[in-house]
């Protein structure tokens, strides 16, 4: 995909997050629409991926990590053809294929149920490491959000892989400055994240993760010939993409109403 | 027990080469041999348990067969969400091996003690929870714990346990081994006791009283088809382990009866093992056994007791 047609993707993905939240009454907007830069970048260019073969032993695999921002997930899967775009429309509802958070094997495309945080590098690692010993060229990208970065399996994870040598590992952290109930760097002291990542034997460097040509430069040279595993701190804003939900953390739990729906999608473009 | 574990796992890794063990950095010099034959397939993965289960479930999902070895308490207690999440949930074909389990590490602490894991980890759907009771069944229980095609707890000892078998038992999850019949009384052990199991059930024989017993090694799934026959038929029926009273396969057989409501039951249960309490005294196994009441004369007294109730 060509750079404007990321940027077109999107915005359509945000569109399709703000009406999933606001069509199944779900929250966690915010900390979907922070991350959708770094999906689309993934899945629009990194990613060596066939949606015709979600199964394939040799594809890139990526977990979602921060399994609440689960409707980015969809979205960015249902456009890049993993699954109907109808399905997005029955989000969440009873007995839908996509839960609010993922489930074991819930959609094609979907590598891992999340929603517990800490749990997406260790099990990201594992994989990394099967594809190495069974000589598959598959790599592993992981997407945590700030306020995982408190668990301390993220921190275990993050210690062992540079120990393996895991070049073809690479964590790439929403970094929105917002945890569930305050600023993550006063809950936590989290800064300097990129400075942690390279103190535990990571190449670390930190991205504006709102700049699809750096995301995809960044995330598009694993492995980087360093023999080490890559941590990308992409700086972000919590509800990016919809003036009156950026940087305001009310939106980790609102639901938009229908008149928010409409002036959001006006915002990306997307007016109906 | 440990030493049965490492030349097992050798064993089975080189038949299959999807086989890969995780060790939260014990087993010293245990596993030369796996690592010597089997380049590249053993993992130390540091005192970072929680983080050793989440790989092995990735490398599950990434067709491999993992093992995880550790000392039990701090492979389950530690990681309880981890095998619930990353392993039950997404049905992962995962061994857990916890050894040094029960009262092996007395003299470490509660710490090191494991009298509960098996209560906390039976409520884990997708999981089965198997405590072998001699190395023979740790050889044998391993072989079919890889071939599960879910999660499996392997609950072990550490070294010098006596064998029970002469030779390698035929071994099936959820079947429990019978080693001798008994007309009045059925001894059920878990795990590491056996061997004290057996001793009891002699003693009585010593005693006049017709006594058999049977390696009860899978706590989930039970064996019903046991319970049924042997409830149906002697008169006392004695669950034996180095675990609570609560939960483990003493819980797991008053829950199945409590749903029978005493139809086709004659037999009255016994269940030997920990208080629900930690045990503060300094001891060896074997003084800790002796705190609990987990001895040959006070498990036979008891038996004996309630055979006499019972024929009142």
């Amino acid at each position: 995909m060509t750079m404007e047609e990321l940027a077109r993707l999107a915005r359509e993905v945000r569109g399709d997050v703000v009406a999933m939240s606001h069509r199944a009454g779900t929250p966690h907007l915010g900390s979907a629409l922070s991350c959708v830069d770094i999906l689309v970048g993934l899945y629009g260019r990194v990613l060596r991926i066939d949606p015709a073969r979600p199964t394939d032993p040799a594809r890139d695999r990526f977990i979602l990590s921060k399994g609440h921002a689960a409707m980015a997930l969809y979205a960015v899967l249902a456009r890049r053809g993993f699954f109907p775009t109808g399905w997005l429309e029955t989000f969440a509802g009873e007995g839908a294929p996509l839960a609010e958070q993922p489930a074991p094997g819930c959609a094609p495309g979907v590598e891992l149920a999340t929603g517990s945080l800490g749990h997406g590098l260790p099990v990201g690692l594992g994989m990394a490491l099967a594809n190495r010993l069974s000589g598959r060229p598959g790599r592993v990208f992981v997407c945590l959000s700030d306020g995982e970065c408190n668990e301390g399996t993220v921190w275990e994870a993050a210690l062992f892989a540079p120990a393996q040598g895991l070049d073809r590992l690479a964590v790439v952290i929403d970094y929105n400055k917002w945890q569930a109930t305050g600023r993550s760097n006063e809950v936590m002291a989290l800064a300097d994240l990129r400075a942690k990542w390279e103190a535990f034997g990571w190449r670390a460097r930190d991205v504006d993760g709102h700049d699809l040509k750096a995301l995809v430069g960044a995330l598009g040279e694993v492995p980087d010939g360093s023999g080490r595993p890559v941590a990308v701190v992409a700086h972000t804003v919590k509800g990016k993409g919809v003036s009156f939900m950026e940087d305001d953390n009310n939106w980790h739990y609102r639901i938009p109403k229908s008149g928010e729906v409409a002036e959001a999608r006006r915002q990306l473009g997307l007016a109906d | 027990m440990r030493n049965a574990f490492a030349q097992e796992i050798t064993r089975l890794a080189l038949e299959d080469e999807r086989v890969v063990l995780l060790s939260g950095d014990i087993g010293n010099r245990l596993f030369d041999e796996m690592k010597a034959r089997c380049p590249g397939r053993f993992f130390n993965c540091g005192v970072a348990e929680a983080n050793m289960i989440g790989m092995a479930a990735g490398m599950a999902l990434s067709g491999l067969r993992p093992v995880c070895y550790t000392i039990a308490p701090f492979l389950t207690y530690r990681c309880l969400e981890q095998i619930r999440v990353d392993l039950c949930y997404h049905h992962a074909p995962v061994v857990l091996v916890g050894t040094g389990s029960g009262l092996s590490y007395a003299s470490l602490g509660a710490t090191h003690h494991s009298c509960e894991e098996m209560g906390m980890l039976r409520l884990l759907p997708e999981l089965a929870v198997v405590a072998p009771g001699d190395p023979w069944e740790v050889r044998a229980g391993l072989e079919a714990a890889l071939r599960h095609p879910g999660p499996v707890y392997l609950r072990i000892g550490k070294k010098g346990e006596p064998a029970v078998h002469a030779a390698r038992p035929g071994f099936e999850i959820g079947r429990a081994i019978r080693l001798r019949e008994g007309a009045e009384v059925m001894v059920l052990a878990a795990g590491t006791i056996l061997p004290l199991a057996v001793e009891v059930t002699g003693r009585l024989a010593e005693e006049g009283v017709d006594a058999g017993v049977a390696s009860f090694h899978t706590v989930k799934p039970l064996d019903e088809d046991l319970l049924r026959e042997v409830f149906g038929r002697v008169r006392v029926v004695a669950t034996i382990e180095e675990h609570s009273v609560l939960g483990g396969l003493g819980g797991a057989v008053s829950e199945w009866l409590a749903d029978r409501g005493g139809v086709g039951i004659r037999a009255r249960l016994l269940r030997f093992g920990t208080a629900d309490a930690f045990l503060h005294r300094t001891c060896e196994q074997e003084g800790a056994r002796e705190h609990f009441g987990l001895t040959i004369p006070a498990i036979t007294t008891a038996i004996r007791a309630a055979l006499e109730g019972v024929t009142r």
